[in-house]
Formats: structure tokens, C-alpha cells, sequence
């Protein structure tokens, strides 16, 4: 058998066998499963959605086709452009907010610092828990009554006030300290991870040439965290997107419906107002806003090929 | 490798170090706050809630809340508490971590090492469906579990979270493993060794970070999630976020809130657990490749 | 043999006794805490005794808002609960789709159709047939005084609405919080019920909220029922929002506000701090409202979940009407029972009132559904009417422009 195959071996390849035609298909097997779950379960419930937006689905999906309807109500109810501005302003304070903290934090726990092993932890945990576990705190402090306004009183200065949470117009600030407390240690494991993957020589050679540390940072290392960034944002981006937990714990969507958000304002009508179809039309509109920053992301990540390593 | 050195090359004078301790302890007091407060609150006796200071330290120290939140506290008709509801969330969680885990691992190895046409289109599909909103999928997704006679189990609850947790497990492999020398496993194919062979000897024994992170990254989100636990579990399979939701946002009745907390605590202490036990590991993993670009 | 014998005797006898017990019913509810879980659980002691078992499902949260979305999830999966707790028009919806088992065996043998009010009658049954059994009766237009700070500024029951205001005025001159609200959708609704009931008298009511006439929405009655929720609003403290309405109540229990406007489960606070209808707390209607009850009915209503359980189903809704069960559960919950034959003896002062009121109009026909709590329109309208009450309130809107947003509100939510 062995001469055979080397005899072959120097005038043609080598004749495949069943088991080794099997053995190159056994990756695409392996993955097979989790491709079809996600085909299935992923992607044929966002077309099921998508089918949903057009018809008159009530408390129960149905299937009586209504065109545009859906899409037209949707784009003519204010609790919509609430939810949509709510959006605009809380993402973007979110991302940027998290993103300096977390970048700062990481910077300055990179410094040698003793206790890191303390301080991580303490700065990650937020991350661990559910906001079922934590809203109610966030609540109390958040409570002029109860929280940090009286307390800060107590201690003297008795003018000071911080009632955001009960004024319509400032109660969404306070979903994003919320929703900054939560994200922004992960951020910085993400910045601290990326820091520690910079070659300390690279450093080294800068400060021989002179460069002070601001310089250093601004034009080095800042840089160098330029994966880092693209990754805290789309994770940022998604979980400000998807908020629901953090904003039915801390306002219900209150005062009013001053802090609806999509992901709220979708949960809000498919469930509780029996109106599935515009649920439905929302939760497409919601899917469409998070492709946009998604796919050119994940273009840039995957679709430009190897990057050589 | 600067792996190896914690801290930066970066030298900084005295003065500045100092400002830098003051900046990271006042951050890790605006993060420690709730936790504090949840603590200090749970071992309070209900009248010096309702009367004082939040932040105070307890007049009158009491485990009676602890006790009361494991075991007499009204969850449902009966006052059980939150005791009978925390081995249907290990049942739930730990089958759920380990399939998708392993299950991210082996894609993440297909992906990388056996590129084949449109593996990275199979991969920017699986990277998209780690965003999609659950309560999307909700109707749905009932319907096929009430079709697979899944529904109301705990298996059905399995399947769900290893479903939706296919795609950050498959990414964190997926960079973990672009990263490994691709020189060793041509040189282990050459050697003869077949596809679950290579898996076996040459990646697993390297991918302990990541798989601390995957680990980390998964329980975290299967034991918290509410939504999906409420709406696919009988009543026999409830996992404990139910279960602390039924104790606190209970709508009427007395509010008693050290009962809150100390549930809630209870509630957060495997993850809470999980996360102090394998912090370092966490950033290690992340440095060797779960998020970079 | 004979061991023989005494071993089949044994397994057959033991499969009855499975058997029997083999009945269960699986109940979704949010009844999570307090005196209303401990009532609860007497109902299920009483099926245990039937040799029926009770799984129970609690799912808390919003007012059953989770309960709903946990229910859409089971029905869609085909797995219902065999029992849910639904309000309203809820039951009504699900009916529609077809989902809900027939009880009239139970309601015929019982008598149901006699003893329980038709305006509950509307909802617990569809197309004709019963497919519900409510537990109770709550009423939304009462109005919690505290005595003490009524005797100390001399402030008789107001029995319209200026007499209303003046008494307010004087509570908050005296730096009393005069009305104590939490700022949530459904509260601030409650209130709207009322002053809908007392500008505009049952008649207004049934038109607006119940049958949505557009004129009536958009007449210069509506205008005036907002201008009188912004007055309310100015006698609400600040901290209102978000407020939950049992920390409203306690504001009332704890003296430091005058009165607060909310359903007939408040008693139950006042009764779990150990005061007293009359000696502590006054309970009277919505001054401008006697005479009329706004309602809303907890009904469990029944799923089909197959033949094998409708026999317990059965039992349920029959020890669900028991006298003895709507007695002792609604002593606790502070509403009054679904029957209108039950003996009003272990009711307290308020309670017994609430049962004369309630006698008085089912005959007069002004027994109506509360709109905010689902029983004057469905779910869509209802959140639609929210969205400009609670911005009303909160100080977006004013009069008119509340009255310009809620006609298209209602019209496009049909």
C-alpha cells in the first residue's frame, strides 16, 4: 500500500480516499450546527419580524398583510421621536463618556500602580451584575427625597439640589451616569488589555529621543490603541442600543414617557398595547440603526482580509 | 514579552503619582457606592431605613434580612425564598457556559486554521448576531421550543442561551485563536495528525485566557438575563432573576428593603464570585485577543 | 395469592390515589407579596384539601405588565398556564384568539349569572359563555384622608369639587403635602377617572372613555377635566415622580399628607400599619362621585390546556366564587367580593361601604369600567390615554394642547 502511494506520490497526487474527502469537509460539519442555529434562530426571526411589520399582528402575530401602515403610525407617534432623540443624546454621551473613563482609568492603572489587583475588580464588577440587583440603589440615590441631594444637604450645604431624575428634560442624564457606572470598567479592561500589548521598547526608544509623557501618549501610544477603540465602540454602541433593563429599573420610562428609548418603546407596544405590527415596524427600524454601525465594523475587522499574523 | 511586565515603560515624577492614586480612589469609591450601599442596608432593621441616612453604618446590625431573603421571604403564594430557585439557575448556567464555550472554541479553530471560501462571511454573519435585540425574538423563538416540546423545561432554556451565546463565544475564539502560530499546526498536520487531534494537543492546552473570558463573559449573561427565563421557564424550572424580580418589584405591600438587597446580593454573588476569582485572568484574555481589532 | 392479591390491591390503590392527585393547575398571577400572596395561598390550601395541586407561576413587575409578556411567550409555545390573572379587557382580547376554556358547567351549577354584577358579567364572559371567574371588585374613585389632619383644620368630607379645592388649599397652607401621588402612568390616570366622573357625570364617561366618541373627547368638558388635573397637580410635592403608590400611602399614614386619590387596595396599607377605617383614615368617594363606582375586577380566567385538567380547572373557578373565599380575601385586599350575596360582616367601615356603593350602582347602571386600570377600553387606547394624561401632569401639555393630542391618540389606537 505504502509503495503505491509513494510511487504516486512523485508522478500525480495522491488518489483521495471517502475518509479523507470527509476529513476536508469535517470543519464545515463542525461549524455546521452553529451556522444553521444562528441562520434559523438569528436571521429567519429578523425576516419574521420584518413579515410582522406589514401585517395588523395585535396581542398574537397574524398574518393579514397591511403594506406600509405600521411604519406610517409609527413615524406619526411623538412617544417614537422621543424615543429616537432619547436615543441620539444618551448614546452618544454613553460612548464618549465611557470611552474617556475607561481610556483614563486604564492609562492611569498601567502607571505601576500597587493594589491594581484591588482596584480592577472593584472597577469590573459593575459589569457582573443585573440592574434587577442594582436599581433599586441607583434609584435611591438618584432620589432627592432619599439620595444624594439630601445627603449633601445633611453635610451643610443646604442649597444644593439634584432633582434631575423627577424633570423631564434632565432624567435622561441620569440613565447615562447609570449606564456609565456599568460599562465604563470594562472599557478600561479592554483599554488596559490593549496598553499592556504595547512593546515597552517602542516607549523606551521615544523617551530617548527626548519626548515628554504627554507627548508620548498623545502620539504613540494613543494610536497604538486604535483596535481598542473600534471595539469599545461597538460594544457601546450595542449595549446602548439594546438598553432595557437599566431604564425600566431607574425611570420605568419616566417622568412621563421622558426617558423612552427603542428598545423600551418596542417591548412598550408588542407587549403591553397589543400592537405587535408597529412593534414589529420598530424593532426593524432598531435593526436597521444597529447594521449601520455594525457591518461597517465587522467589514473593516474581517472583510479586509489577514493582517499578517 | 510585555505580557510579562504589569505597567508601562511610561515614568512619571511623585507629584503626579499622587494625583494619579487620588484620581483611581475616587473612582473606585463612584464605583463601589451602590454596592456599599446594598451592604450596608441589607443588615439594617427596617424602621432605621425608613428613618435615616442611606449611607449611614448600622444602629442595629441584623442578618435577620439575609436570612429572611434565603428562606421565608414571600416569592410567590408561598413565603420560600430565594433558596429553591438557585439550583434551577445552575442547572441552567452551567450546561449552557460549557456547550457554548466548547462549541465557540471548536468554531473559532474551524474558522481560523481550515479557512475555507466564505468562512469569513460565515463569521461576519455569526459577529452580527451577537446584536440582535431579545425581544425580538421572543414570539418566535416559543413557538419553536412549544414545537420541539421544549417549552417550559429547562433544557429549552439551555438551548435558547447556547443559541444566542454562539456568536460572542465564536468571536472570542476566533481572535484568540487568529493570533496562535499557524506554523504549528502545519507542522502537526505533517506529523499526521487529524482535525480533533490537532484541536486536542496543540490549541486547547494554550487557550486557558480565553476560555476564562468565554467562561466569564457567558455565565455573567445567562445567570442575569430576565427575559428569556421568565418567558420559556415553567413554573418548576424558574431561575432566581425571576424569582428576585418577584421579590422586589412586587406591586404592592409593604416595601421591606434591606430584604431587597440582601436578595439581590444573594442573587449577584456568583458572578460577583466569579469575577474577583478570575479578574487577572480576564484581562490577560482580553490582552491576548478577545477584543483587539 | 393472598400476597399477591394484597399487592395488586396495593398498586391499584395507590394509582388512584396518583391519580387524584394527578390534578393540577399551573397559575400565573403577580399577587408576589403581602397580605394579597397570603390570601392566595388559603385558596390554594383549600384545592390541596380537593386533592388538587397548585404550581404556582409568579411573575411581579408593572402591574402584570411581565405577567402579559410571559403569557404571550406560553400561549405562542402552546403551553398556556392553566390559569392566569388577567384584568379587563385583557381577557376579552384573549378570548378572541380563541384560547379560553368554557366554565359554563360551573357558572350554571353555581348560579352566576345572578350574583355576579353584569358590568364584571361584560368581561368574564365572551360570545355568551363564561370563560373567567373574578376574584374580587376594586373601585378607583375613592379618595384617603388622614382624620387628624382633617379634625385639626376643621375640614369637613368634600362633597363636589370646589369644596374639594378649598380643602386642599387649607391643607397646604398648613405645610401638609394637601395630595399625595406617585408619578406613574396608571396613578396619575386614576385620578384622571375621577375628574372625568365629576365634571362630566356618568354619562360623560360612558361616552368618552368607554365608547370614545371623538366629540366628547375633543369637547370643552375634556378641556375643563385637564385644567382640573393641572390644579391637582399643583398640590402634589415635587418628588412626585416615579413615586410608587404605596409610599404615596404611607405619605397619608405617616401624617404628612392630607389625602391621596387611589383605588380601594389602599386600605390594605392602611390596614397592614394597623389603622383604622374612621378612627384614623377617612374613606370617602371622589367629591361629585357618589352614586357612581368606577371598577376594576381581578378574574382568573381559565386556559384550555385539554380535558385531562378541566376538571381542576373547574374546581378552581368554583372555590374562586366560594362566599367564604371572597369574604375572608377581600377583607385583606381591601376591595369588596365579585358576589354581590356575600355578607358584609367581616368588612370593616370602608369595606361595607364599598359593598352598599357597589349595590346601588349596578342598579342605577352606573357601575363603570375604569379606564385607567383596562376595563373602559383596551390596552392600545389605554396607553394611548396615559401618554397625554401623564404628560399633562408632568407639565408638557397644556389644556388644549392636551385635548388637540388626545383625540388623534385614540383614533389612531383603535
Amino acid at each position: 500500500m505504502s509503495i503505491t502511494l509513494q510511487r504516486s506520490a512523485a508522478i500525480s497526487p495522491p488518489a483521495r480516499t471517502a475518509r479523507e474527502r470527509l476529513g476536508d469537509f469535517l470543519p464545515r460539519i463542525v461549524l455546521a450546527p452553529s451556522f444553521a442555529a444562528v441562520l434559523v434562530f438569528v436571521y429567519g426571526f429578523i425576516i419574521f419580524t420584518g413579515y410582522l411589520s406589514f401585517t395588523d399582528s395585535k396581542i398574537l402575530p397574524s398574518f393579514d398583510f397591511v403594506g406600509w401602515k405600521n411604519y406610517v403610525r409609527l413615524w406619526s407617534l411623538p412617544n417614537w421621536w422621543i424615543a429616537l432623540e432619547n436615543l441620539a443624546i444618551f448614546a452618544s454621551l454613553y460612548i464618549v463618556i465611557c470611552t474617556a473613563i475607561g481610556l483614563g482609568l486604564a492609562i492611569l492603572l498601567d502607571q505601576k500602580i500597587r493594589g491594581e489587583g484591588v482596584l480592577r475588580p472593584i472597577y469590573l464588577y459593575p459589569m457582573a451584575i443585573s440592574f434587577i440587583v442594582t436599581g433599586t440603589a441607583w434609584k435611591w440615590f438618584l432620589d432627592p427625597g432619599i439620595g444624594i441631594e439630601r445627603i449633601v444637604r445633611l453635610w451643610g450645604w443646604s442649597d444644593f439640589t439634584f432633582d434631575w431624575i423627577k424633570d423631564t428634560q434632565m432624567a435622561i442624564y441620569c440613565v447615562v451616569i447609570a449606564a456609565v457606572w456599568q460599562s465604563s470598567g470594562f472599557v478600561m479592561a479592554m483599554f488596559l488589555a490593549g496598553l499592556r500589548g504595547i512593546d515597552n521598547e517602542i516607549i523606551k526608544a521615544a523617551q530617548i529621543d527626548g519626548a515628554t509623557n504627554f507627548k508620548l501618549y498623545k502620539r504613540i501610544i494613543i494610536p497604538m490603541l486604535r483596535p481598542a477603540f473600534l471595539s469599545a465602540f461597538v460594544v457601546l454602541a450595542h449595549l446602548a442600543i439594546k438598553s432595557y433593563d437599566l431604564v425600566i429599573a431607574l425611570t420605568n420610562g419616566g417622568p412621563g414617557r421622558a426617558t423612552e428609548l427603542p428598545a423600551t418603546f418596542m417591548y412598550s407596544y408588542t407587549f403591553t398595547r397589543n400592537s405587535m405590527g408597529i412593534g414589529a415596524a420598530s424593532a426593524v427600524i432598531m435593526l436597521m440603526m444597529i447594521a449601520s454601525v455594525i457591518i461597517p465594523y465587522i467589514y473593516a475587522e474581517v472583510g479586509g482580509g489577514n493582517r499578517g499574523r | 514579552m510585555a505580557a510579562d511586565i504589569a505597567g508601562t515603560a511610561v515614568r512619571t515624577s511623585r507629584v503626579t503619582r499622587a494625583i494619579i492614586y487620588a484620581a483611581l480612589l475616587f473612582f473606585a469609591f463612584y464605583y463601589m457606592l451602590p454596592l456599599y450601599v446594598m451592604v450596608v442596608n441589607s443588615v439594617k432593621p427596617l424602621e432605621e431605613i425608613r428613618g435615616g441616612n442611606m449611607l449611614a453604618l448600622p444602629q442595629q446590625f441584623t442578618i435577620a434580612p439575609w436570612l429572611s431573603a434565603w428562606s421565608t421571604a414571600q416569592i410567590g403564594v408561598q413565603p420560600t425564598g430565594l433558596q429553591p430557585y438557585f439550583l434551577n439557575s445552575i442547572l441552567i448556567v452551567v450546561p449552557a457556559v460549557a456547550v457554548s464555550t466548547i462549541l465557540g472554541a471548536l468554531n473559532g479553530y474551524v474558522l481560523t486554521k481550515w479557512r475555507f471560501p466564505g468562512a469569513n462571511i460565515v463569521f461576519g454573519m455569526m459577529l452580527l448576531a451577537c446584536f440582535i435585540p431579545f425581544q425580538i425574538v421572543l414570539i418566535p423563538m416559543a413557538r419553536i421550543l412549544g414545537l420541539l416540546g421544549l417549552a417550559g423545561t429547562i433544557y429549552g432554556l439551555i438551548l435558547v442561551h447556547v443559541v444566542y451565546g454562539l456568536g460572542f463565544t465564536t468571536l472570542f475564539f476566533r481572535n484568540y485563536y487568529e493570533a496562535f502560530p499557524t506554523e504549528l499546526v502545519k507542522a502537526a498536520q505533517i506529523d499526521g495528525a487529524r482535525f480533533f487531534q490537532i484541536f486536542r494537543r496543540i490549541l486547547l492546552p494554550s487557550s486557558g485566557p480565553i476560555i476564562v473570558v468565554t467562561v466569564i463573559w457567558q455565565f455573567t449573561n445567562v445567570w442575569n438575563d430576565f427575559l428569556f427565563g421568565a418567558s420559556f421557564a415553567g413554573f418548576d424550572s424558574m431561575p432566581i432573576t425571576v424569582a428576585l424580580n418577584n421579590l422586589v418589584n412586587s406591586s404592592t405591600g409593604v416595601k421591606e428593603y434591606n430584604v431587597h438587597f440582601a436578595g439581590a446580593l444573594m442573587a449577584a454573588l456568583p458572578t460577583l464570585i466569579v469575577y474577583i476569582v478570575s479578574g487577572r485572568y480576564f484581562v490577560r484574555g482580553l490582552m491576548a485577543g478577545a477584543v483587539k481589532g | 395469592m393472598r400476597k399477591c392479591l394484597m399487592l395488586a390491591a396495593a398498586v391499584m390503590l395507590g394509582s388512584i390515589v396518583n391519580a387524584a392527585a394527578q390534578e393540577k393547575v399551573e397559575v400565573l398571577h403577580w399577587w408576589t407579596s403581602g397580605g394579597e400572596a397570603a390570601a392566595l395561598n388559603v385558596l390554594k390550601k383549600n384545592l390541596e384539601a380537593e386533592g388538587i395541586t397548585w404550581e404556582d407561576m409568579p411573575v411581579a413587575g408593572g402591574g402584570g405588565e411581565q405577567a402579559m409578556t410571559v403569557l404571550r411567550a406560553r400561549v405562542t409555545a402552546g403551553n398556556p398556564p392553566t390559569a392566569v390573572q388577567l384584568l379587563g379587557f385583557d381577557v376579552t382580547d384573549w378570548a378572541k384568539q380563541g384560547v379560553l376554556a368554557n366554565l359554563d358547567p360551573v357558572a350554571d351549577k353555581e348560579g352566576w349569572d345572578k350574583v355576579i354584577p353584569a358590568a364584571i358579567q361584560k368581561f368574564s364572559k365572551y360570545d355568551g359563555h363564561w370563560v373567567a371567574a373574578p376574584v374580587n371588585l376594586h373601585s378607583t374613585n375613592w379618595i384617603w384622608a388622614n382624620k387628624m389632619i382633617f379634625d385639626k383644620l376643621g375640614i369637613q368630607q368634600p362633597t363636589n369639587w370646589d369644596e374639594l379645592i378649598a380643602a386642599l388649599d387649607k391643607i397646604k397652607a398648613a405645610g401638609y403635602v394637601a395630595l399625595a401621588a406617585g408619578g406613574q402612568p396608571w396613578q396619575e390616570a386614576t385620578i384622571f377617572d375621577s375628574v372625568v366622573m365629576t365634571t362630566g357625570g356618568p354619562d360623560f364617561y360612558k361616552k368618552a372613555l368607554v365608547d370614545l366618541d371623538p366629540a366628547a373627547l375633543g369637547s370643552p368638558t375634556m378641556k375643563t377635566v385637564f385644567e382640573r388635573m393641572i390644579k391637582l397637580r399643583s398640590y402634589v410635592d415635587d418628588n412626585f415622580s416615579g413615586r410608587d403608590w404605596n409610599l404615596a400611602t404611607a405619605m397619608v399614614i405617616t401624617d404628612k399628607a392630607g389625602m391621596q386619590i387611589m383605588g380601594d387596595w389602599a386600605k390594605g396599607e392602611f390596614r397592614n400599619a394597623g389603622k383604622t377605617a374612621g378612627t384614623d383614615f377617612l374613606c370617602f368617594r371622589f367629591p361629585g362621585t357618589q352614586g357612581t363606582v368606577t371598577f376594576n375586577s381581578d378574574q382568573f380566567a381559565m386556559f384550555k390546556v385539554g380535558q385531562a385538567s378541566q376538571d381542576a380547572q373547574f374546581k378552581l373557578a368554583k372555590a374562586i366564587e366560594d362566599p367564604a373565599f371572597q369574604s375572608s380575601f377581600n377583607v385583606v385586599k381591601g376591595s369588596v367580593p365579585a358576589r354581590t350575596d356575600v355578607s358584609d360582616a367581616a368588612f370593616d367601615a370602608c369595606g361595607k361601604k364599598g359593598m352598599a356603593d357597589l349595590k346601588e350602582a349596578s342598579e342605577k347602571g352606573t357601575l363603570l369600567g375604569s379606564l385607567a386600570h383596562g376595563h373602559a377600553a383596551p390596552a392600545a387606547v389605554k396607553n394611548a390615554f396615559y401618554d397625554v394624561i401623564t404628560a399633562t401632569f408632568n407639565g408638557q401639555y397644556t389644556a388644549d394642547q392636551a385635548v388637540a393630542q388626545l383625540v388623534p391618540a385614540v383614533q389612531g389606537a383603535q
